[in-house]
């Protein structure tokens, strides 16, 4: 089977069908929303603040009369950089550490697999705030905290991969002919190696787009007055009684997004299950 | 000399869970020729195939030398290890593991050549062209991938790609078991051409006597980590000088009536408490007392360049010898000229 | 025995690892100690006192042996704010904690189980289809969404139950269970989520099993072969399961606990870094992860317990 024709069965299961649909129109909104929508996430309107959603404010308007639909939409840039940032972080720092490892065996193995452990230990919203808690709430310092708790799941992986791989007699060969071990974990092992990764990768793009929102909802993520759905949320829940709208659409908007990209894990886990049966 | 490798009092132990270690070489010498083929035979678990590992240093023996054109593979570090890897390739069992399946045929091929200098990039495509031909198969077929290939043919891509570096010896690790036995002749015959062509030295490991007997100069015959039996094939073959061998070529299936009956019974011992004595002493029709004493026999020799560890060698019952009778029944008649029209078609042979 | 003594000693270095990170994490943070903790116009000698203690003069591994050996003793420091101990502090944080985790735990088998095994057993019917898609729905809501909907439905709306604080179980048993309700489903929903896929997974592996084909074979009833043979292997896993997310519960708790000011040691944490109460801070994160790492024990040695292909060969 070619790579193509995995792609053309991923839209062709339901789910999975959802799941591209739903994030698309995330991405979408995140590159183009921002741009093309009149109102700006910042821009406050005191004759309209608390407005419920109308023809002129689509979903409405916040305390500061800042529409809800433009923050919305900026907040999808946020999320998905965030998502985007700390996975492909935790994924360039963490799945060479689990190759080598894994490759490597022996003293190597103990001693990068016992950090990984200790980061492990630490439920991830706690990892977290303490990182934040030592460096100061920021979306950089967001970005980098929740690398951190994605890099320990994705070393693991790569390192279970590795240990299957290298018992197998290609990669034997490899040092038969004369190959040194960073060759051999570059061109035999990773290629080989990445499938189950990318779809751990994706399945941590939702949890890492929730552990966001978490962080921002409790103030100490992405800081006002940059929108994130996290710190919108926040912000509702002041005005539950007047404004419910505030509390919808951005709670909304994490759970549509957050659910394509699970639809989307487990849909390349399938394929990945049924290529390799 | 023209003594291309040679190999001495080789020790290889694996721990196992609980503390205890198996013992899978124990005491093996060996030596090879250039441009010889040496098979070791044995069956499944006597350590052949970790004894083929050893020699190429994939893994490292717990004691033992190994001289390759008379220098001590052991220390070798950088580029000399890379040199010294350049001149022993391998050929591994099974076709579907021992080629990446992401990469490429003529990466598989050209890669090698590469990294040992051999040749530049486009020199280097040329010859894998000339490779896959040598080995049988299309130049154009260097664009695939292992799995659009037959077991066969991926066979013979792992052949080429040993080839490649242009080593002095190749190390086939029961490189036919998996295949079928129509195609497993092919492979040999080819073995066989590319010796004649190239006069790189074999190692020929298998557990099937009948492949080996018509491909090897010399075999040494390998039980429960020791070697039992060394000599010429034909001496071997001829007149057999351990019990076990002799086990062996009966088990081989003759056109004849009547099946043999079994020489011997039984599993070989456990070898991570092994017994004192001869390894082969719990399933020998011929053991004796004294076979159960002691250390394990060594090798001494039955006849010229013949060898064997049995201790009764030289009292061993006559072994029958099978020259075919010259009245051949139809059935040997039409094999024996299908055989013939084989070898004359061998130079045009496809996979 | 062997084996538990070797898994609690291959603890002791990620036990060290967390106090390790612990310490570094919080001597990340700029600023002096001492001032935070005792205030600018503090008395000098108290100032030097303080600083010998936790050699906060010397170098940085020397300070983390000072640190270490006080944790070992049980000595966490002193809470900025309150001046009470620290770990007298996040022991009495804990207690509201457990009971939100165990109601929480209870909700989410009670839901799970049931719709797992019925997923499972009516597999790619209608039922198992919609009961997959609510899983992962559960799994893909953000739980302080869910509490804030909750919150509106049945406090705001519909004024049935409160929607923050905390009533001492055992003085005002109505009242605390009035009060448990809310962030308890709040809690539960996304455990739930996720112990009923596995529950599904477990069981369908099962149920596909040759053991299970034989006793139907032989003509069992169904729902007995689903009960007594399906349901105990199956519950193995799940058991991992959900011993994982009792632990995962520490964390989940920081979000909830936020959402319906329950007094637990989240909230505890969040409220310790918006005060810069640094000392609180640290010993939560150390209390909640040596926590976890033991939980996570337990649940690896009662799975071994529980599974006798584990258990050691004599």
């Amino acid at each position: 089977m070619t790579a193509r024709s995995h792609w053309w069965q991923l839209l062709s299961e339901p789910r999975s069908l959802l799941g591209v649909v739903l994030v698309g129109l995330v991405v979408v909104a995140a590159l183009l929303g921002p741009t093309l929508y009149p109102y700006g996430p910042d821009t406050p309107d005191f004759l309209a603040t608390l407005a419920a959603p109308s023809a002129a404010h689509p979903l409405g308007t916040d305390d500061l009369g800042r529409d809800v639909l433009a923050r919305i939409l900026y907040g999808a840039r946020i999320s998905l950089m965030v998502g985007l940032g700390s996975v492909v972080a935790a994924f360039v720092l963490g799945a060479p550490i689990g190759l080598v490892a894994g490759y490597a065996g022996g003293w190597t193995d103990g001693v990068l697999m016992r950090c990984m452990d200790v980061l492990l230990a630490f439920p991830g919203i706690l990892l977290a705030l303490g990182i934040t808690a030592a460096l100061g709430a920021s979306l950089p310092v967001t970005v980098a905290a929740i690398a951190l708790v994605n890099l320990p799941v994705l070393a693991r992986i790569a390192r279970g991969q590795a240990l299957a791989l290298r018992t197998l007699d290609f990669v034997t060969a490899e040092r038969a002919l004369g190959f040194g071990g960073a060759t051999i974990l570059c061109r035999s092992i990773l290629p080989n190696a990445l499938s189950p990764l990318l779809v751990q990768a994706s399945v941590l793009l939702a949890s890492s787009i929730i552990t966001e929102s978490y962080l921002s909802f409790l103030g100490l993520g992405v800081q006002p007055p940059t929108p994130s759905w996290g710190n919108m949320l926040h912000d509702a829940v002041g005005f539950l009684d007047q404004a419910v709208w505030l509390a919808c659409f951005p709670g909304m908007a994490i759970f549509l997004t957050v659910l394509g990209f699970n639809l989307l894990g487990d849909g390349l886990r399938d394929r990945l299950d049924a290529r390799d049966r | 000399m023209t003594l291309l490798l040679q190999a001495q009092g080789l020790h290889k132990s694996f721990a196992l869970p609980g503390g205890r270690r198996l013992l899978a070489v124990d005491g093996v010498d060996l030596q090879v020729e250039r441009g010889e083929t040496l098979a070791i035979v044995g069956e499944s678990g006597c350590g052949k195939s970790t004894l083929g590992r050893l020699l190429l240093r994939l893994q490292e023996p717990e004691a033992g030398r190994i001289a390759l054109d008379g220098a001590d593979t052991h220390a070798l570090r950088g580029t000399a290890l890379r040199a010294m890897r350049r001149r022993m390739q391998m050929v591994f069992q099974d076709p579907f593991s021992s080629l990446d399946p992401r990469q490429r045929v003529r990466d598989a091929l050209i890669r090698p050549m590469l990294l040992h200098r051999l040749r530049d990039r486009s020199a280097a495509a040329r010859e894998a062209a000339v490779l896959m031909e040598r080995v049988g198969l299309a130049p154009a077929q260097l664009a695939l991938f292992p799995h659009q290939f037959s077991g066969g043919q991926r066979q013979r891509v792992a052949i080429a790609r040993a080839l490649s570096v242009e080593p002095s010896l190749i190390v086939c690790d029961e490189p036919v078991s998996a295949l079928d036995v129509s195609v497993q002749a092919q492979v040999v015959n080819l073995l066989q051409d590319l010796q004649r062509d190239t006069s790189v030295a074999l190692i020929f490991i298998s557990h099937d006597l009948a492949v080996v007997r018509h491909l090897a100069h010399r075999v040494a015959v390998m039980y429960a980590g020791r070697i039992v039996e060394t000599g010429p094939a034909a001496d071997l073959f001829a007149s057999p000088a351990h019990p076990y061998t002799r086990a062996l070529l009966a088990a081989v299936p003759r056109l004849t009536r009547r099946p043999p009956a079994p020489l011997v019974t039984g599993e070989p011992p456990d070898m991570s408490s092994a017994p004192p004595g001869c390894r082969f002493a719990s399933r020998c029709p011929q053991v004796q007392a004294v076979c159960r004493e002691g250390a394990a026999p060594p090798l001494r020799p039955v006849a010229t360049d013949h060898a064997s560890a049995c201790l009764f060698a030289d009292m061993l019952p006559a072994w029958p010898v099978t020259t075919p009778s010259p009245a051949l029944k139809p059935i040997d008649r039409r094999i024996a000229a299908y055989r013939q029209s084989r070898d004359q078609e061998r130079t045009g042979a496809r996979s | 025995m062997r084996m538990v003594s070797f898994r609690l000693l291959s603890l002791l270095p990620v036990l060290f690892g967390i106090c390790l990170l612990s310490f570094v994490l919080l001597a990340l943070v700029p600023g002096d100690p001492v001032t935070a903790m005792l205030g600018l116009e503090a008395d000098p000698a108290a100032i030097v006192a303080l600083r010998a203690k936790y050699a906060l003069d010397d170098p940085l591994p020397l300070r983390f042996l000072a640190w270490f050996g006080h944790v070992l003793t049980g000595d966490l420091g002193r809470s900025i704010q309150t001046g009470r101990p620290v770990l007298a502090t996040v022991a009495a944080a804990l207690v509201p904690t457990l009971q939100l985790g165990a109601a929480a735990t209870i909700v989410s088998l009670l839901i799970a189980i049931p719709a797992g095994i019925v997923a499972a057993a009516r597999r790619n019917g209608a039922a198992d289809f919609i009961a997959s898609f609510i899983a992962l729905c559960g799994l893909s809501l953000p739980s302080f969404w869910l509490g804030i909907l909750l919150i509106l439905g049945f406090s705001i709306a519909l004024p049935l139950l409160p929607s923050s604080g905390y009533a001492p179980f055992l003085s005002a048993p109505g009242a605390a269970f009035a009060h448990l309700v809310l962030p308890a489903i709040t809690l539960g929903a996304a455990m739930a989520a996720a112990t009923m896929r596995m529950t599904r997974a477990a069981m369908i592996e099962v149920l596909s099993a040759d053991y299970i084909r034989t006793a139907r074979a032989k003509g069992m009833p169904r729902g007995r072969v689903v009960w007594h043979h399906a349901l105990r292997n199956a519950l193995l896993p799940v058991t991992t399961l959900v011993g994982l997310q009792m632990g995962q519960l520490l964390g989940g708790v920081v979000i909830t606990e936020s959402v319906f000011s329950w007094p637990g040691i989240g909230k505890l944490t969040v409220d310790a870094i918006f005060a810069r109460d640094y000392p609180v801070v640290q010993g939560s994160i150390l209390v909640t992860a040596t926590l976890f790492v033991l939980i996570n024990l337990v649940t690896d040695l009662l799975y071994t317990v529980l599974d006798p292909r584990l258990r050691p060969r004599r």
